[in-house]
C-alpha cells in the first residue's frame, strides 16, 4: 500500500513535469517555427531570430510599464486589459518589421553568396541585436509588471499554472493557424513554391522577394509571441535572453525536421517535456538535455522526426 | 624539410625575441593583448586546418579549448601525488609544476582535446554543412555545461590560482609550432588530400582518398591545438570559468579565419591579430562615451559589411609568400590575383 501510494506520488510529479514541460515546450515552439520557415525557404540558419525573440520581450515591455498606472497602496503597477492589447499588437509589429528590416539590409544581398557568407552575416546580426540591446535597454535586468495574476488551476491529479494554460493555448492557435495558412492560402502556396524550388517558383510567377519578407515578418510575429509570453511566465528581461532559447528552439526545430512546421511544435512540445523531467532529477543539467537530443537526432535520423529525405519543406 | 625547419627556427627566435621585449619594455596591459593575439593565433590556425582546408564547418572550437584549459589547469594545481595508505598527500605541491611540468601539463591538455576531437569526430563527421556546425555547437555547449556542473573544478566560478607560466615565449613558441605544421600540413600530400575533400568530396573519394579517415584526422588535429591554446589562455589569465569557452569564443575564432580569408593560413594569423586587438581598441571608444555593448555592437556591424563587400576576406586562399611581396614591393606593377 505504501509502495502503491510512493509510485502514485511519483507519476503525479511526473505529470506534474510534463505539464510544465509543455508550457515550456509552446514557447520553443513558436521560436522554433520561425526557424524553421526561415531554413526551409532560404537554408539559412537565422541566427538573429533568437534576438527577434528578445525585442518582443522588450517592445511588450515598454508600452505595458508606460501605459499601466499605480494605484493608490498597491505594490505593483496595475495594467489594464487593453493596454495589455495595444502592447501586443505594438511588439507583433515591431518585431516583424525588424525580420523583414534584417532581410531586406543583411540577408537579401547575400541571397547568391556562399552559405558560409551568409552564415556568419547572420552571426553578426545577432551579436548586434544583442549589444544594440545593451545599449538601448542596458543590462539590468527589467521585470515585466505581472498583468496576470498567477493562480493555479487544477487538472485531475495535478495543478498548472494559469499562466501555463494561457501559454498552451496560444501557442496552439498560432501554430495551428499557421499551419492552416500555408497549406490552404494562396500566399501559404506561394512560400511552399519558395521551398521547393525557388527558380522555378519565380518563373510561375511568384514575387519571391515579397513572399520571403512574408516568411521573415510571420516567423517574427510569432517570436514575438513567444517572448511576451515568456515574459509574462517568468518576468525577466535581458538583453542576452535569447541566446539559450534560440540555441534551444533551433535544436527542437531540428528535432522535428527543419522545414517542417508541425515538426517544428512536435520538437518544441517534446524538447520541453525532456527538458522538465530530467530537470526533477538535476536542474542543472536540463540545459545538456537539448544538446544532447540534437545529436542523438543528427546521427540517427538527420532529417528529424517528422521530415522527410526528400525535398518537402515549409 | 629544411624549409620547414627554417620557418620553425625563425618562429621560436622570434618568440624568443618577443618574450624579451614584453617582459623588458612592455606595459601590461598591452602586453596581455600581445599574449593573447598569440593564443587567437594558434586557435584560428587551427580551425582553418578543419574549415578553410577540409572544408567542415565547425563551430565547437571553444569546446576542445575548454578542455585542453581545464585538463593542463587541473594538473598545474589540483592534481597532487596522494599515497592511499596514509591517505594524505605526499607533496604540496601541484603533480605538473615548474619548468618541465608546464609543458607536459599543456601536452595533456592537447592531448585530452584531441581524444575529444577524436570522439566527437568519429560520429559527426558522417554529418555535412550546416549539420555539421550544429552539431559541433552542441558539442561545445555540452563542455561547458558538464564543466559547469564538475565541482572538483569548481563549477561554475571555475578553476582560480593558476601558476602563470605561459609568458610570451611559451605562447608565441606554441604558435610557431603550430603554423610550421599547418603549413607543413598544407604543402603535403596529405594536404592536398584534405583540399581534394573541400573542393568536391565525391571526386575526392573517387580518386581512392579516405574522406571519413582524414577528415577526423584533420579534427584530431585541430583540437589537439585548441587544447593546447586553452592550456596557455589558463596559465596566462590565471583563472579559468566554464564562461570563458562559450558559443561566442568559436564564432569569434571562425570570424578570425573568415576575415583573413578561409583557407588562407596567412589570412588566420592576420585575422586573428586584427580581431583580438580590434575589441581592446574599442573598448577605449566604449568608456569615451560611457555606453556599454557599443564595443560589441561595432564589431558586429564590422563583420557584417566585410560580409557584403567582400566575403572571401582579406586574403582569399593566397598565402603572403616572398613571391607576392616582390610582386607587391619593387615594380609597383599593378596587382593580378
Amino acid at each position: 500500500m505504501q509502495l502503491l501510494l510512493e509510485s502514485g506520488d511519483f507519476l503525479a510529479r511526473l505529470l506534474q513535469q510534463c505539464a510544465n514541460g509543455v508550457a515550456k515546450g509552446s514557447v520553443y515552439a513558436l521560436v522554433a517555427v520561425g526557424y524553421t520557415m526561415v531554413y526551409g525557404v532560404l537554408q539559412l540558419i537565422n541566427f538573429a531570430h533568437s534576438d527577434v525573440y528578445m525585442l518582443g520581450a522588450y517592445f511588450s515591455y515598454y508600452p505595458a510599464r508606460w501605459l499601466g498606472y499605480m494605484p493608490d497602496g498597491a505594490e505593483k503597477p496595475k495594467v489594464p486589459l487593453y493596454v495589455l492589447g495595444l502592447a501586443f499588437a505594438f511588439a507583433v509589429t515591431a518585431c516583424a518589421c525588424t525580420g523583414m528590416l534584417i532581410e531586406r539590409l543583411a540577408y537579401r544581398p547575400l541571397r547568391n553568396a556562399s552559405r558560409l557568407a551568409a552564415l556568419i552575416t547572420a552571426i553578426g546580426v545577432s551579436i548586434f541585436l544583442q549589444n544594440a540591446g545593451q545599449m538601448v535597454f542596458t543590462s539590468e535586468v527589467k521585470s515585466f509588471p505581472r498583468y496576470v495574476d498567477q493562480t493555479s488551476v487544477p487538472l485531475g491529479p495535478i495543478a498548472v499554472a494559469n499562466t501555463s494554460l494561457i501559454i498552451v493555448v496560444v501557442a496552439a492557435l498560432m501554430v495551428g493557424g499557421l499551419h492552416l495558412f500555408v497549406q490552404r492560402t494562396r500566399t501559404g502556396a506561394a512560400m511552399r513554391a519558395c521551398s521547393h524550388d525557388m527558380r522555378t517558383a519565380r518563373l510561375m510567377g511568384v514575387n519571391v522577394n515579397a513572399t520571403i519578407s512574408l516568411t521573415f515578418a510571420i516567423g517574427s510575429a510569432m517570436a514575438a509571441v513567444g517572448g511576451m509570453l515568456i515574459a509574462m511566465d517568468q518576468p525577466r528581461l535581458t538583453p542576452t535572453m535569447g541566446l539559450l532559447m534560440g540555441l534551444k528552439a533551433f535544436v527542437a526545430a531540428v528535432l522535428g525536421g527543419i522545414g517542417s512546421i508541425p515538426g517544428a511544435a512536435l520538437g518544441g512540445l517534446l524538447l520541453g517535456v525532456a527538458e522538465s523531467v530530467v530537470g526533477t532529477w538535476n536542474t542543472t543539467y536540463a540545459d545538456a538535455v537539448a544538446f544532447v537530443a540534437l545529436i542523438v537526432v543528427l546521427l540517427v535520423k538527420p532529417s528529424g522526426i517528422l521530415g522527410k529525405a526528400g525535398r518537402e519543406k515549409v | 624539410m629544411l624549409r620547414t625547419a627554417g620557418i620553425l627556427a625563425a618562429g621560436l627566435a622570434a618568440a624568443f625575441a618577443l618574450n624579451l621585449l614584453v617582459a623588458n619594455a612592455i606595459p601590461p596591459y598591452p602586453a596581455l593583448v600581445i599574449n593573447l593575439c598569440g593564443i587567437s593565433i594558434i586557435l584560428a590556425v587551427s580551425l582553418n586546418v578543419i574549415n578553410g582546408l577540409t572544408g567542415q564547418f565547425s563551430l565547437g572550437h571553444a569546446g576542445f579549448m575548454a578542455i585542453g584549459a581545464y585538463v593542463s589547469a587541473y594538473f598545474t594545481t589540483t592534481l597532487r601525488y596522494f599515497d592511499p595508505e596514509a591517505a594524505r598527500y605526499i607533496s604540496q605541491a601541484p603533480l605538473l609544476d615548474g619548468l618541465w611540468g608546464f609543458p607536459l601539463a599543456l601536452m595533456a591538455g592537447g592531448i585530452a582535446a584531441a581524444v575529444a576531437g577524436l570522439v566527437v569526430g568519429i560520429p559527426t563527421l558522417r554529418l555535412k554543412g550546416d549539420y555539421l556546425a550544429i552539431a559541433t555547437l552542441g558539442f561545445g555547449e555540452i563542455v561547458t555545461i558538464l564543466l559547469a556542473n564538475f565541482r572538483q573544478v569548481g563549477g561554475t566560478k571555475g578553476l582560480t590560482s593558476i601558476p602563470g607560466h605561459a609568458d610570451t615565449f611559451w605562447i608565441y613558441g606554441a604558435a610557431s609550432v603550430c603554423i610550421t605544421f599547418s603549413l607543413f600540413f598544407q604543402r603535403s600530400t596529405f594536404g592536398r588530400a584534405l583540399i581534394a575533400i573541400r573542393e568536391n568530396e565525391l571526386a575526392a573519394e573517387v580518386m581512392g582518398i579516405g574522406a571519413a579517415r582524414m577528415k577526423v584526422i584533420a579534427f584530431i588535429y585541430g583540437a589537439f591545438f585548441a587544447g593546447i591554446a586553452g592550456g596557455l589562455f589558463a596559465h596566462l589569465m590565471l583563472s579559468i570559468s566554464p564562461a570563458n569557452f562559450g558559443f561566442m569564443k568559436s564564432v569569434e575564432v571562425v570570424v578570425m579565419l573568415v576575415l583573413g580569408g578561409l583557407g588562407s593560413m596567412t589570412g588566420a594569423v592576420v585575422g586573428a591579430v586584427i580581431l583580438t586587438i580590434l575589441p581592446e581598441a574599442l573598448r577605449d571608444i566604449e568608456r569615451e562615451v560611457n555606453l556599454s555593448g557599443l564595443r560589441m555592437a561595432l564589431y558586429a556591424l564590422i563583420l557584417i559589411l566585410l560580409m557584403l563587400f567582400r566575403p572571401q576576406g582579406i586574403f582569399g586562399q593566397r598565402e603572403l609568400s616572398l613571391k607576392l611581396l616582390r610582386r607587391l614591393v619593387p615594380g609597383r606593377r599593378k596587382e593580378s590575383p
